[in-house]
């Protein structure tokens, strides 16, 4: 049981953060602290894919002279921070036009107070 | 030359055109909607041309900067994936020769952002449906809903609100897909669909597996708005302008409905979602009750709009539900409720645009004869539709329908047979009690006097034709469904069922 | 080719009708040339029916395997000929009526009476239960705008009910017929049955026969599925004449055959004792709807519980599955169509003329009115099964009907029901002639005479047919083949 807990710590930290980050979405009634569990959420995406691409003694996949090109072993799978590159744009854009929208949203009610707002709607 | 690049012009059409019109907008405002539209028009060509290729000489592969699949990213255009095309196209074109003068009246002085977003939303609808990779897919998915949320946010007052919260909610959804898709990486180190459709077979049954399914199901749910999942969808669709209404509720959800079926059927073998794990059987029980939940709430709305929402909350739960069956007739009547419900769904929409721009309101309370008065072809597209809608042969509507129910009992869901069939008198009670306020009920405003002396403020031609060109096909749909079926959707069916 | 010219000739006429609505004259003559046109296309299948050579079209399919297919059978070109026929008459009486009642959206009234008229001919004609379907839901809706033409806020209440009661039975006999194509793997209407020699549990034949009842006898208002049809009478009087009483109800009676016969089949109708049920059923309807037409004051609603238990009459003579009761039931289509067109006729007739509505106004209106009166007196004493008028003749073949099934209950229904006709219309006859009215009703006299004549003249078809009943058409000879080729089928 502690080797499965020990194994996978940083896999542990990783769903504890995306608990706090869906807490955040769903639960904080302030719009912008909505956007800061989002932001946790997909941060922990990002790094559970970067975590599965890393390994112990493992080095950038640049071409050394002093390390051996035939074992794979030695190189970090470098296409799952790639693609964390293109997800964090993407998050990033999405923050963009989320804060868009809380400020359109503040010129119109004057709040970013969920339960306010949904009372102010009807 | 050009034949080659076939699978990739639609999407470069509309990224492009999102580009330019900016640019032609420095010129002035009205050029902005004339680029949109001819960049439609030309998705649309190559979208057509793309489905015959695909329909004569099978799948065509487009491997991006010469690096082969499984390496690289590919572009496939396969029947379903270019059915979906002409379909997201056409309807597009349709809505946007119909946009000018909403768009106009809606979103005044911000038409080069809101056509330059709507083409932003197109690349991304488009780009989903065309790509064959997992992750690809995932990048689309965020820039068209990404832009959604901005065509959604131009609307009325509580629109930013309505926005956001789809937002949140499609962002959990979009998460959500990534998880699986990290797990689904982990377990393969592949992303290509073909490659892991051959891949994931020999895999054993291990948590991971599972759960990443789970999740890419849960998270595309989310966005296709499958029940109990729908919170967004009613406000979005109420609060956003007409044109992106129109835009949004027929293609958008059905876009996720096309990659559920695309992870279920194409990326995972069709018996793993059905026999090995009960995901199936749960997404029937979730599509039954959304399609009960939908039309039930749709009865007790005010708003026109909000009725069409919450239909189309039960309409995609058919959708669902066909998928969940998993069967040859259940994913005919799912693939053909698709091209259907996107039809009716867009003539709904613009008639409500029509209604909006002439009475300046959609609201059922206030409905009366003078709508009929006023706009009698709008209104008799929207009987049309809304005939459709209840599942009147020869209609469009009731051949998915009747498909879904042969589904049904086959697999001996009594149950299920019940609940569509219920749906369909539930439909007629939301629709009857709109289309008997606008031909029975006697005009309110001015104590009832004054009908004669209304004059017929019709739309012009440009919002009028494509209104009527939907409604008209629904007849063309409907008659000609077993032609549809059997030469296009058996084609894009997955080969083992 | 020519089943289906019959069937579209009426739906061709419609653009034409919404085009001329601003000249009313122009647009009437659409309605009469469709109306004979299609009568004519109907009386060109009747000797190939005679001849058992059934013209076949199908055109496109509407399902894998199941084709949007025409076949003129013997019982298709039957119902075809009368309502078609009868259509003629309606088109003039309508003009006459509606012109009388100086009747708004005229164009409207004459446009959904037409798509009502396709569609019941594509009810009759068609070759497979999917077709069917297709113009029974066409037909439902397009019946909606005549239920409510008046517009008032019962005639709306009317169409609520109306289209309650239609769409439910259109949607449970979507689900019979999808079960049936998962059962059979086709859906085409065979005499002797499309399900015979299909391995259905008898539990399973019985929820599916169940559906296909409820599903038809709506439009055949069997009890207690009827009562929509009292509350459309708030309908005009011709759509009550040609529509309730002539195409849509014939059409759900017209259902209850095809399922008796050409559906389940006279063997699994036997196996299962689904005859008994249609017979108490239908028997229980005949005495109630008798019973419930005598304590009607208003003169249509009481002729609609009339024509709820004639229709009965039909559906119970189906039942029997015996060779004169069931060329009976379906020769009583015929005659009751007749009779009760003219009825209906009548009471338009003195609506439009004297404004009056309930049968405590009648006193002494043969006096004013003697050619209507006339009509409806023969229309009465046929409905009561009186020789030598037509009524007496289904009536004959469904008593023997009765005593060659060895249904002795059957029977005294039938002969307790005639007495109950003779009761509730010969009071309606003994005011109109022998009492004399308190008010005077002098000046208004008989109704136009394009309401009339079409009335006369249905009355003396009544009494043609009564004598002669295979004149022009050979009605009874088509009958009996249609008996022939579904008792026959069954026992192969």
């Amino acid at each position: 049981m502690i080797e499965f807990i020990q194994g996978y710590y940083a896999y542990w930290a990783i769903v504890i953060l995306m608990l706090i980050g869906l807490y955040g979405m769903l639960l904080k009634r302030n719009l912008v602290k909505k956007l800061i569990g989002m932001t946790v959420l997909q941060s922990s995406v990002i790094l559970l894919f970067v975590a599965s691409g890393t390994k112990w003694n493992g080095t950038v996949p640049i071409l050394d002279v002093g390390r051996s090109v035939d074992d794979p072993a030695l190189y970090i799978n470098p296409l799952p921070h790639t693609l964390m590159l293109t997800a964090i744009v993407v998050g990033v854009a999405t923050l963009g036009v989320a804060f868009a929208l809380l400020i359109s949203v503040y010129r119109r009610y004057q709040t970013l107070d969920e339960k306010t707002l949904l009372k102010q709607m009807q | 030359m050009i034949e080659q690049h076939l699978p990739l012009l639609v999407p470069i059409t509309y990224l492009f055109s999102a580009l330019v019109i900016p640019l032609v907008g420095l010129a002035g405002r009205r050029y902005a909607y004339p680029v949109a539209l001819i960049a439609s028009l030309l998705a649309t060509f190559a979208a057509a041309r793309g489905l015959s290729v695909a329909l004569r000489e099978g799948a065509m592969r487009y491997a991006f900067g010469g690096w082969a699949p499984p390496i690289g990213i590919e572009f496939v255009l396969d029947p379903l994936s270019s059915c979906m095309s002409v379909l997201l196209t056409g309807l597009t074109s349709l809505v946007l020769i119909h946009a000018r003068r909403p768009v106009e009246s809606e979103v005044s002085g911000k038409e080069i952002p809101f056509y330059s977003v709507t083409m932003l939303l197109m690349t991304g609808l488009t780009g989903i449906v065309l790509t064959g990779d997992l992750f690809n897919l995932f990048v689309f998915l965020e820039i068209s809903s990404l832009a959604g949320y901005a065509i959604i946010a131009v609307g009325e007052k509580p629109a930013p609100v309505a926005a956001f919260r789809y937002l949140i909610l499609g962002t959990i959804g979009a998460t959500m897909y990534l998880i699986g898709l990290a797990f689904l990486y982990m377990l393969t180190g592949s992303l290509n669909m073909a490659d892991l459709a051959s891949i994931i077979p020999q895999l054993p049954l291990t948590p991971p597996l599972v759960v990443s399914f789970a999740m890419m199901v849960v998270g595309v749910g989310l966005k296709m708005a499958l029940f109990p999942m729908h919170g967004w969808l009613p406000d979005a669709y109420t609060y956003a302008p007409s044109t992106s209404s129109a835009l949004l509720a027929p293609l958008g959800t059905k876009v996720a409905a096309y990659v559920l079926l695309r992870v279920m059927f194409f990326v995972f073998q069709p018996s793993f979602g059905r026999d090995m794990l009960p995901v199936g059987d749960v997404l029937t029980y979730l599509a039954a009750g959304g399609i009960l939940f939908g039309s039930i709430l749709a009865i007790a709305q005010k708003e026109l709009k909000r009725m069409l929402a919450f239909s189309s909350v039960s309409q995609i739960a058919y959708i669902a539900l066909g998928i969940g069956f998993g069967s040859q007739l259940a994913l005919t009547g799912a693939v053909l409720h698709i091209v259907n419900h996107a039809f009716m769904k867009a003539a709904l929409f613009l008639v409500v645009g029509n209604m909006r721009l002439v009475v300046g309101h959609s609201r059922i309370d206030q409905f009366d004869d003078s709508l009929r008065r006023l706009m009698p072809w709008s209104m008799a597209a929207f009987t049309i539709a809304a005939l459709s809608m209840v599942g009147i042969p020869p209609l469009a509507g009731f051949f998915s329908k009747w498909y879904l129910v042969l589904a049904s009992i086959e697999r001996s869901a009594w149950g299920i047979v019940a609940i569509i069939l219920l749906t369909s008198l539930l439909s007629a009670v939301y629709f009857f009690r709109v289309l008997e306020r606008v031909y029975l009920r006697p005009l309110q405003a001015i104590g009832g006097s004054g009908f004669e002396s209304l004059a017929r403020k019709e739309v012009t031609m440009s919002m009028l034709v494509p209104t009527l060109t939907l409604s008209g096909a629904l007849f063309i749909l409907g008659v000609f469904n077993t032609t549809i079926v059997t030469k296009v959707i058996h084609a894009m069916l997955p080969p083992a069922l | 080719m020519l089943p289906l010219l019959a069937v579209m000739a009426s739906l061709a006429a419609v653009p034409l009708i919404l085009l001329s609505s601003r000249f009313p004259n122009l647009r009437e003559t659409w309605t009469i040339s469709a109306a004979v046109l299609k009568f004519a296309f109907v009386c060109a299948l009747v000797p190939g029916a005679l001849a058992n050579k059934s013209a076949v079209i199908s055109l496109i399919d509407l399902s894998p395997g199941v084709s949007l297919a025409f076949k003129a059978d013997p019982l298709g070109v039957f119902f075809a000929t009368i309502a078609s026929g009868l259509w003629i008459f309606t088109s003039f009486y309508s003009i006459g009526y509606v012109r009388g009642l100086q009747e708004e959206k005229q164009t409207r009234y004459f446009a959904s009476f037409a798509v009502c008229l396709s569609a019941t001919i594509g009810i009759a004609f068609s070759a497979n239960l999917l077709t069917f379907l297709l113009f029974y839901e066409i037909l439902t809706v397009a019946t909606y705008p005549l239920v409510i033409h008046k517009e008032t806020p019962i005639a709306i209440s009317a169409g609520r009910k109306y289209l309650a009661y239609t769409l439910t039975a259109g949607v449970v006999l979507i689900a019979a017929t999808a079960w049936t194509y998962h059962v059979a793997g086709r859906l085409d209407f065979r005499p002797g049955g499309l399900l015979a020699g299909s391995n259905l549990g008898s539990g399973e034949a019985r929820l599916l026969f169940l559906l296909f009842l409820a599903g038809v006898g709506v439009k055949a208002g069997i009890m207690p599925l009827h009562s929509w049809l009292p509350t459309a009478m708030a309908a005009p009087t011709p759509v009550s004449a040609l529509l309730h009483a002539v195409a849509v109800v014939k059409s759900g009676v017209f259902g209850v055959i095809r399922v008796v016969g050409f559906v389940f089949g006279p063997e699994l109708m036997h196996r299962h004792g689904f005859d008994s049920v249609v017979m108490v059923l239908a028997a229980a309807t005949i005495i109630l709807a008798s019973l419930l037409a005598l304590t009607q004051d208003n003169l249509k609603r009481r002729l609609a519980y009339s024509t709820v238990g004639h229709l009965s009459y039909i559906v119970l003579g189906a039942a029997l599955l015996s060779p004169s009761g069931f060329t009976g039931g379906i020769y009583h289509i015929a005659t009751h169509a007749t009779m009760k067109i003219t009825l209906f006729f009548c009471a338009g007739a003195i609506y439009v003329q004297h404004h009056k509505e309930n049968i405590g106004d009648l006193n002494g209106i043969a006096r004013e009115m003697p050619w209507t009166m006339g009509a409806f007196t023969v229309g009465a004493l046929g409905l009561a099964g009186i020789p030598p008028i037509n009524g007496f003749f289904s009536k004959w073949y469904l008593g023997i009907g009765a005593l060659e099934a060895n249904e002795f209950v059957a029977l005294l229904v039938f002969l307790l029901s005639g007495l109950l006709n003779a009761a509730y219309f010969f009071p309606i006859v003994y005011r109109a002639y022998f009492r004399t009215s308190e008010h005077n009703n002098n000046g208004h006299g008989e109704a136009s005479p394009l309401m009339v004549v079409p009335l006369v003249c249905t009355a003396i078809l009544s009494v043609v047919f009564g004598l002669a009943p295979n004149l022009f058409f050979g009605f009874f000879d088509l009958a009996m083949s249609i008996t022939q080729s579904v008792l026959s089928g069954g026992r192969i």
